[in-house]
């Protein structure tokens, strides 16, 4: 059965640990491993901080939503903002690549999405906000009735 | 769910043990707190012991790499040890490792910049 959950909060860097944390809560229905569940928190804390830092240039008056769909063993969770948009997508996908030198960013956001989950999509235009979509499968569970 | 930031000096080696989540919303107050104690102390070599850091994401990587460039800048040495495996997969992944120096504990850390523990 399908199940979800939807979240939104202040583009504040406060609420990291807050939106972190209450999507790991969520997902712990599926009964992750300790490995899926650190991936799916920093994930949520990737695409936060991108929100807040990029889409808002740290303003704090702004909105980010959160909704996340449990499917089975499939998580899916989509992270949006109505901030300035990605120019080219492409080019921040690209590991260490960084707009922001300046405030010591690692330009990590992007490939640790890519590498912790199964599908990553990001819809974005300048003007236009941005959302990012994640896909996990859920390894199946540790108990196996023969 | 913050993160506490303990700083000890050690002749000329400014140790940092981390406890908590490291985020972006953390990440600016250890940059201040590790660029003050530098300062003041006249460290020159830095360890970063992250055996009680429960979590980081790639704004961790982004302040520790800053305060390298900054170690290095200054002709010293950064040493991270006690690394969780979740923490150090992000480290494997940036290529971090090719410029920091992993050490197993604390101890090991310290003797390899010349310090007696």
């Amino acid at each position: 059965m399908k199940n979800t959950m939807n979240l939104e909060f202040s583009s504040l860097s406060s609420n990291e640990s807050f939106a972190r944390v209450t999507v790991a809560a969520f997902v712990s229905q599926l009964d992750p491993t300790m490995d899926e569940l650190t991936e799916i928190k920093t994930v949520v804390s990737e695409a936060v901080t991108n929100s807040i830092i990029h889409g808002y240039n740290n303003q704090l008056d702004q909105k980010i939503h959160i909704s996340c769909t449990l499917n089975d063993d499939v998580v899916e969770l989509e992270i949006r903002d109505e901030g300035i948009g990605i120019d080219n997508i492409e080019e921040a996908k690209q590991p260490l690549y960084t707009s922001k030198p300046e405030l010591e960013r690692s330009g990590m956001g992007f490939t640790i999405m890519e590498n912790f989950m199964d599908k990553v999509e990001i819809n974005s235009a300048p003007g236009h906000g941005t959302t990012v979509k994640l896909i996990k499968h859920f390894k199946k569970s540790k108990t196996l009735c023969n | 769910m913050s993160l506490s930031v303990q700083l000890t000096t050690k002749e000329d080696v400014l140790l940092v043990r981390l406890v908590g989540e490291l985020d972006h919303h953390a990440a600016e107050n250890l940059k201040q707190e590790m660029q003050t104690a530098m300062r003041e102390k006249n460290a020159k070599h830095v360890i970063l012991n992250l055996e009680s850091l429960s979590f980081m994401d790639s704004s961790g990587l982004g302040v520790i790499l800053g305060r390298y460039k900054e170690v290095k800048q200054s002709g010293g040495e950064m040493v991270v040890c006690s690394i969780s495996p979740a923490v150090k997969r992000l480290f494997d992944m940036s290529g971090l490792f090719k410029i920091i120096r992993l050490e197993e504990s604390e101890e090991f850390a310290l003797l390899s910049l010349g310090v007696a523990s």
